[in-house]
């Protein structure tokens, strides 16, 4: 009885009421999913496209094939340019990810319940909310040879002073710490989140196996603090690669192009009073795509993986 | 409880532990620190060297009342209000259908789509930075807050939707189904079923993404020129270079341009936690 009555009612509604399902999610996704390929996917092959010609971003585009790709392997055999901002990006990403044990020791350090602790962590956590510019500003200053606070306290203990950010030796070293610390108290709160779901009655088990400290640590809170790791993981690359602000705003890619990375050497040559070399930067910005990519895919893999298990 | 809980081991180690804190928390915040010491000594500070010693005046409503009143930082930081809180609105909104539509229903393309939504969100910007820019150029937006919101509402729905999916996904499924065997309308389980139940998940992304954007300065400097358009991280630079070695009004400009995330941060902190970890730390 009640199919035959779903039957007519069915026959009597509209074909959108009885394709609804099926119809439904499409409408829902069309606005975003519109504009995400207009001002995201569509750019991504275009800059693939400009970077095949010689274009100032007004005038006529050039077709000349691949040699902007060969400029850039000279560039990266002369050791000039190019190689710098590959070499820089590499130390960004290696030492970038110190963020991720710095931030689990301070996290580590805050997982108690004593007065006050909340308004600590919170405290803790302040760099990662204040913009990246002004941390930038702020470690500028810091640095600076004549009244900085860091020569200042080397003078405590006889050394210094040291031009941190006008020495190419130090340059990069300097900005990257300054990206530290925002970038571990980003990790600091992932981790304390995490601490929290730790089961206590594995802690406990541990404790009755005499499991203390380190071993605690290494055995049974890691592997518990996994998925926090893997956020973190992936923050932190995309952060590392990402590095634009601070050196814009620290050093401007100087002394002598020492501090550059690829992101900001792609704007200079596409951007700046250099000259509008568009096709040039669009081939700088695919080589740190494809870097990029190399990551994107084990990301998505790994999703992939979880996606599975679940519903 | 890791480590064990310091109510449990020896009082010196709990005095230890107390007086570590606050000292830990000087040295970690002593750069900013500095900068709001700096923000309220006189100019005389600094031609007589006087750069770390106590002020010989305080001058912080002074320096501050200049930063509001002589210069374009009022503009600027009304610019980056104008240019947040719509990104807001927009990503969300939009999210909240996309999320909806990758989370309940299964369709061959799901999975790719939201897969799309998730690379696109971890690109370098500068790959789309030619495209973007004369994309803005030819629909006259160049150096425009609406260009800028265009673009960021574009590239946030990438990073909200991947938040919302997951957040709808873990919602129980069974009261969608009820509603579909009572013969609700799709759209109508969507507006008076998921969207009441969404609603921690749209106060913590609401929050980021205000922090992200806010924050943005690639952008800025990307789409943006004047006064008339940026936003305050971008207007820092120029007020900088306004008041070239001007320190104390440096370091106020840096303060006020730094004071909204702050201040939404510690007004909405749970919420902001919460969208941090992607609800993948339970």
């Amino acid at each position: 009885m009640a199919v035959a009555a779903d039957a007519v009612q069915l026959e009597t509604r509209s074909w959108f009421h009885r394709n609804q399902q099926a119809i439904a999610p499409w409408l829902f996704l069309a606005p975003g999913v519109l504009f995400f390929l207009f001002y995201v996917i569509f750019p991504i092959f275009q800059s693939f496209n400009i970077s095949l010609y010689e274009w100032d971003g007004l005038g006529e585009a050039e077709f000349i094939g691949l040699r902007h790709y060969e400029d850039l392997y000279w560039e990266f055999a002369d050791r000039d340019a190019f190689f710098v901002s590959l070499k820089n990006n590499l130390l960004w990403l290696l030492l970038y990810l110190l963020a991720i044990p710095a931030g689990l020791f301070i996290a580590l350090f805050l997982n108690q319940t004593v007065v006050g602790i909340r308004l600590y962590k919170s405290l803790f956590f302040f760099p990662f909310v204040i913009s990246q510019v002004v941390v930038g500003l702020v470690f500028t200053w810091f640095y600076d040879p004549t009244f900085g606070l860091l020569n200042t306290m080397l003078g405590w203990v006889g050394l210094g002073p040291i031009n941190v950010l006008g020495d190419e030796r130090f340059v990069t070293y300097g900005i990257i710490l300054a990206g530290l610390w925002p970038q571990t108290a980003y990790c600091m709160i992932l981790y304390l989140t995490g601490l929290n779901a730790v089961d206590p009655e594995q802690i406990e088990a541990g404790r009755l196996d005499n499991a203390k400290g380190w071993k605690m640590l290494w055995y049974i809170i890691i592997p518990q603090l996994k998925p926090a790791t893997f956020i973190a993981f992936v923050v932190t690359i995309i952060g590392a690669l990402r590095s634009f602000d601070f050196i814009a705003v620290m050093t401007q890619g100087g002394p002598f192009g020492s501090s550059r990375v690829l992101a900001f050497y792609m704007f200079e040559v596409a951007l700046s009073e250099y000259g509008f070399r568009m096709g040039y930067g669009a081939a700088i910005a695919v080589v740190l795509f494809l870097i990029m990519l190399c990551f994107i895919a084990y990301f998505l893999w790994s999703m992939y993986r979880d996606q599975k298990g679940g519903r | 409880m890791f480590p064990a809980p310091i109510a449990r081991s020896s009082r010196t180690w709990q005095i230890t532990y107390q007086t570590l804190l606050p000292i830990a928390l000087l040295f970690w915040l002593a750069p900013l620190i500095a900068v709001a010491v700096f923000s309220i000594k006189p100019d005389a500070d600094f031609t007589t060297g006087n750069y770390w010693g106590w002020p010989s005046t305080f001058e912080g409503i002074n320096n501050y009342s200049k930063v509001f009143l002589e210069s374009d930082m009022p503009r600027y930081l009304w610019n980056s209000v104008l240019i947040t809180v719509p990104t807001v609105f927009g990503a969300v909104a939009l999210s909240c259908m996309t999320g909806f539509a990758l989370g309940i229903y299964k369709f061959k393309a799901n999975l790719w789509i939201f897969f799309m939504f998730v690379a696109g969100n971890f690109v370098p910007f500068q790959i789309l930075m030619v495209p973007v820019r004369d994309l803005t150029l030819d629909l006259g937006l160049y150096n425009t807050k609406t260009g800028l919101v265009l673009f960021h509402i574009a590239f946030q729905t990438g990073f909200c939707t991947l938040f919302m999916r997951n957040f709808i996904r873990a919602l129980p499924f069974e009261l969608i189904e009820a509603a579909r065997v009572e013969g609700v309308a799709e759209w109508r389980i969507f507006w008076f079923v998921v969207m009441p139940l969404m609603r921690p998940a749209i106060a913590a992304l609401a929050v980021l993404i205000f922090t992200f954007i806010w924050n943005d300065y690639f952008w800025a400097v990307v789409l943006t020129q004047g006064a008339e358009s940026q936003p305050v991280t971008a207007g820092i630079t120029s007020f900088n270079a306004q008041y070239r070695a001007a320190y104390h009004l440096m370091s106020a400009g840096s303060i006020v341009a730094a004071i909204p995330p702050v201040a939404m941060f510690f007004l909405l902190q749970k919420h902001f936690i919460a969208g941090l970890t992607l609800g993948a730390v339970k």
